[in-house]
């Protein structure tokens, strides 16, 4: 009888006790993320942050990420926390706890919780610890990523704990790396504190120095030295990154003075029309990429990632057709009047730049990047953007059209009939009038194309052509008038000593030892790197 | 350059021309009408944060005459355009107090410009307004500074990062001119009197208009891996943000690793950017469109009706303004005219309302007093305010961390009435 009173008993206590233990950690999580929109200030907030993350409740991830976003908020009337979506003036709210649904409402009765960076590096490290392991491979990674960062000695348990699981080896390598910087940071013995180095000495980078920077500080000497070691290893081969890293920016910066000059290449190298509003057909390319995203945004959303490609015909188009305008109405009464063609095209400039802020005001216009040229890649310790990888092949492409334009079309033969001898090609039935207007009609229309590529990583104002325009005389000149390929290598050129120049020498000498340069090497080669050869050039 | 001057003063003569024509129509009716001389680049480089300071003011004055006027008088806008260029802000300055007679000027941006003016104001005897934030190191009996002094900017912020974020390490970056040149000398030497090592400092300038940020935002990164915490401390000027900041996104450098404050960005120049990466980099100011002050609401609602444009952005030059302006009515009022002697005497301790929830006052050097704010950035392009200082800052004009000016002080109160007073040798005029 008592057996059986005791054996009930014992059941009954051990179907009551396996359902608590989550019920209590669940409430456990749902008071402290009550906590967060009670704290009355940041170091409050921390705290109420910590202790979510000592809970080990990978159920508070949500509610930690939205208040990392700056999307938690609190009710004032009741103090209920909820992760709220803006909707215009109204807030889609869920439970942070749950995921469910709370309805929509108006935003003014809810008060957002704000967050300072010493809060999100606090929220990074515990969304870390507790995102460690999560089902998903790519959730870890960065997971273990920000507990290298944080290096908080309170991810360590847990840490052990998803290391012993861990089946992917890139994940596996991560969270050891991120152990051995807890390890090196935090207190342990010399010989956990040398075998951690190791790992980190292995891994490399900036932010393995930053780490054994840090570490040299308040180490046993053994540590403190083999650190130092570290470091000087890793330095020297960053070192060599550092030139590679300088050639990539180079020819970066190459590229787009590349597709700012190219345009003037063929007005001024080909034409020889001194073309100073230049810089403001960039600008109109720039602005045209605004218009049709801005069209997009407000009818067809959907075609956002399209846009610059669909803005750069028309930029062709639009500036080709400004500079068309131009030929006729002012240029072609000027030719064989350089100077007069440079005060009139200089006017010019300016007015187009003021007709420009008349229309469009004088603020900077935002252009979005689409997604496929947005974010960086890393290769070694060279980190680059698409954006600017997609900008260097696009001004290759652009250089590869035109040249093919220049020599395998009937246009372009014309083209250089006319610059080579007018009067002998007006004899042979070509009218130079005609060709005249398509030429700076193409060279405008190609600094069209340049401004849609400017348009993604400069300001999108009235004084974006202004930057440019003495840029791209100067790689003209430097690489002969006259030659595509003399603008393509003088460009390239011209980037990457600009690179190498500018940590050492700063950015303001650095330009002003450039201008010396070209000054000197035209002193020696008056016709720059490629000069023509032939009859042509004695005119 | 010569070229780009003559360019510049062909429009001038345009806009001069077409400012004359109107002037014909407004003499006959000159007699009733109080005029407010407006003087900032309407075309040319600094436009693009000048033409808002005009709007604001048109919208100013607007609501002033709605009030009834100043002194039983309409009070009318005379509008020139000193075209961003230097020179040129002289000529309009002399245009603007000779010719049109102005009681008092709301004008120029840059200290440059500034500094161009400041002879004229002198020798004219007129009052002219100076919004924007600047180096210090000035005080002229004609000049009313409503902009910070370093002292209320540049370094509040500095103690609020080595404070709030532990930085150790400090990278001073500027665009290459007197402003950030001096801001920069103020602070290292601030710096340096806190212990901060030579080598924990970097100093780097880019030209104005600096396009290409690759390389400098790569050796920032190289200066902040050394195991200290380090922030970026910018004086980057206009247009050269707004690549600077996508170059930090696109490097991957996150205002939790390396925050960046800066000194000349506020809400207007982040309407050209994508602000979701930069969420947490700062700036400082003394004034910020989200403060939620019943005073600044109305202001805001004011301003996009006014601008008939419901985004735009309100920025701290126009609460400078703002507060220059009813400081000048208020000051007018005091005096019973707009004669410049009575005006100069009866602007020092004025006190008006400012649009952050306290009152502004004019102190006897000029210069007013102002809560520093330090604000994050957000996604959705405003600060979020993370610290303020707990009462008022009185702008401090020659500053206490240079040698050349830390024995300057500045009263233009009677008798005194010495912008440059020096209390080592107890004489007005000249540094020590």
């Amino acid at each position: 009888m008592v057996l059986r009173r005791l054996l009930y008993a014992l059941a009954l206590a051990c179907a009551l006790l396996a359902p608590v233990q989550p019920a209590i950690a669940q409430a456990d999580t749902a008071s402290l993320i009550q906590a967060l929109g009670e704290a009355k200030n940041y170091t409050e907030l921390e705290q109420a942050v910590d202790a979510l993350a000592a809970t080990g409740d990978s159920a508070a991830v949500p509610a930690l990420e939205a208040l990392s976003a700056g999307a938690l908020y609190t009710k004032k009337l009741g103090g209920a926390v909820l992760i709220g979506v803006e909707r215009g003036a109204d807030l889609a709210l869920t439970d942070p706890l749950t995921g469910e649904s709370a309805g929509t409402e108006p935003a003014g009765g809810y008060e957002r919780i704000r967050v300072n960076n010493r809060l999100r590096r606090a929220l990074r490290g515990a969304i870390g610890a507790l995102t460690l392991l999560s089902p998903k491979p790519d959730v870890r990674q960065a997971a273990a990523e920000a507990v290298y960062k944080n290096r908080d000695a309170g991810a360590l348990e847990i840490l052990e704990e998803a290391l012993a699981k861990e089946s992917v080896a890139s994940v596996r390598v991560a969270m050891i790396e991120a152990k051995a910087a807890i390890q090196l940071a935090g207190e342990a013995d010399d010989a956990t504190k040398l075998a951690a180095l190791e790992i980190i000495e292995k891994r490399g980078g900036r932010e393995s120095l930053a780490l054994l920077g840090q570490v040299s500080a308040n180490a046993s000497p053994a540590v403190a030295e083999a650190a130092q070691a570290a470091v000087k290893k890793i330095q020297a081969e960053l070192q060599w990154w550092a030139i590679l890293q300088n050639i990539t920016y180079g020819i970066s910066l190459g590229s787009v003075l590349l597709l700012a000059a190219i345009g003037l290449a063929i007005t001024f190298g080909v034409m020889g029309v001194i073309n100073m509003a230049h810089g403001e057909m960039v600008m109109i390319g720039a602005y045209t990429t605004f218009m049709v995203q801005e069209v997009i945004r407000t009818s067809f959303p959907a075609l956002f990632d399209v846009s610059i490609l669909i803005a750069l015909p028309l930029a062709f188009l639009v500036a080709g057709a400004v500079g068309v305008a131009i030929e006729r109405g002012i240029i072609r009464f000027l030719y064989g009047r350089p100077l007069e063609t440079l005060l009139a095209t200089w006017g010019l400039s300016l007015i187009l730049q003021q007709a420009v802020r008349t229309i469009f005001g004088p603020t900077n216009r935002e252009v979005g990047n689409p997604s496929w040229m947005s974010g960086a890649f890393d290769i070694g310790q060279i980190s680059l953007t698409y954006g600017r990888l997609w900008i260097v092949v696009f001004g290759l492409i652009v250089f590869a059209a035109l040249m093919l334009m220049l020599r395998r079309t009937p246009l372009g033969l014309q083209m250089r009939a006319v610059t080579q001898n007018r009067r002998m090609a007006a004899s042979m039935g070509i009218r130079t009038p005609w060709v005249d207007a398509m030429t700076f009609g193409l060279g405008s229309g190609v600094a069209g194309l340049a401004g849609v590529a400017l348009s993604q990583i400069d300001n999108v104002s009235p004084n974006l052509g202004q930057g440019y325009i003495i840029d791209s005389f100067m790689i003209v000149i430097f690489g002969g008038v006259g030659n595509l390929w003399g603008t393509l290598v003088g460009a390239f050129t011209l980037g990457v000593v600009n690179k190498f120049l500018e940590p050492y020498a700063g950015a303001v000498l650095g330009k002003i030892f450039v201008l010396v340069f070209i000054i000197l090497f035209i002193q020696v080669r008056p016709r720059g790197l490629f000069a023509l050869k032939g009859r042509a050039v004695e005119q | 350059m010569a070229g780009n001057t003559g360019a510049k003063f062909l429009t001038g003569l345009l806009v001069g021309a077409s400012m004359l024509a109107g002037v014909a129509v407004g003499e006959a009716r000159a007699q009733d009408t109080i005029k407010v001389g407006i003087l900032h680049s309407l075309s040319g480089t600094m436009a693009i944060s000048e033409t808002t300071l005009k709007d604001v003011m048109l919208m100013l004055i607007e609501e002033q005459n709605k009030k009834g006027g100043l002194l039983g008088k309409k009070l009318e806008a005379v509008v020139v355009d000193p075209a961003s260029d230097w020179p040129l802000f002289a000529e309009k300055a002399r245009e603007l107090i000779s010719v049109h007679k102005v009681a008092a000027t709301f004008g120029c941006w840059t200290s440059v410009s500034r500094k161009s003016v400041l002879p004229v104001f002198e020798e004219l005897n007129s009052i002219l307004f100076y919004p924007v934030q600047y180096e210090g190191e000035e005080s002229s009996r004609n000049v009313f500074y409503t902009g910070a002094a370093p002292n209320q900017q540049a370094i509040p912020a500095v103690d609020y990062l080595a404070k709030e974020e532990g930085v150790q390490r400090w990278v001073l970056a500027g665009t290459d001119y007197v402003y950030p040149r001096t801001t920069n000398k103020i602070l290292e030497t601030y710096l340096k009197d806190k212990g901060v090592a030579a080598a924990d400092i970097m100093i780097n300038y880019t030209p104005f208009g600096h396009s290409d940020w690759q390389s400098i935002v790569a050796e920032i990164k190289k200066f902040g891996s050394a195991g200290k915490k380090t922030a970026v401390v910018s004086t980057i000027n206009g247009d050269a943000n707004v690549p600077f900041y996508k170059e930090l996104a696109n490097q991957g450098i996150k205002a939790e690793d390396i925050p960046v404050v800066a000194f000349s960005v506020g809400e207007e120049e982040l309407a050209g950017i994508d602000t979701a990466p930069l969420v947490g980099h700062l700036a400082a100011w003394n004034y910020f469109m989200s403060n939620e002050t019943a005073v600044n609401k109305e202001f805001i609602k004011q301003w996009q009706t006014f601008i008939k444009n419901p985004k735009r952005v309100t920025n701290d030059p126009m609460e400078a303004h703002y507060i220059g302006f009813n400081m000048w009515v208020k000051a007018v009022e005091k005096a019973g005219t707009i004669a410049p002697d009575a005006v100069i005497d009866s602007l020092v301790g004025v006190a008006v309302p400012n649009l952050t929830g306290g009152m502004s006052a004019m102190m006897p050097n000029h210069h007013i007093t102002k809560p520093v704010l330090i604000g994050e950035v957000q996604a959705d392009g405003q600060f979020d305010t993370v610290w303020s200082t707990p009462g008022l800052v009185v702008g401090d004009e020659w500053s206490d961390f240079l040698p050349d000016s830390k024995d300057l002080i500045s009263d233009w109160r009677k008798p005194m009435s010495c912008g440059n007073f020096n209390v080592k040798t107890g004489k007005c005029g000249g540094k020590s």
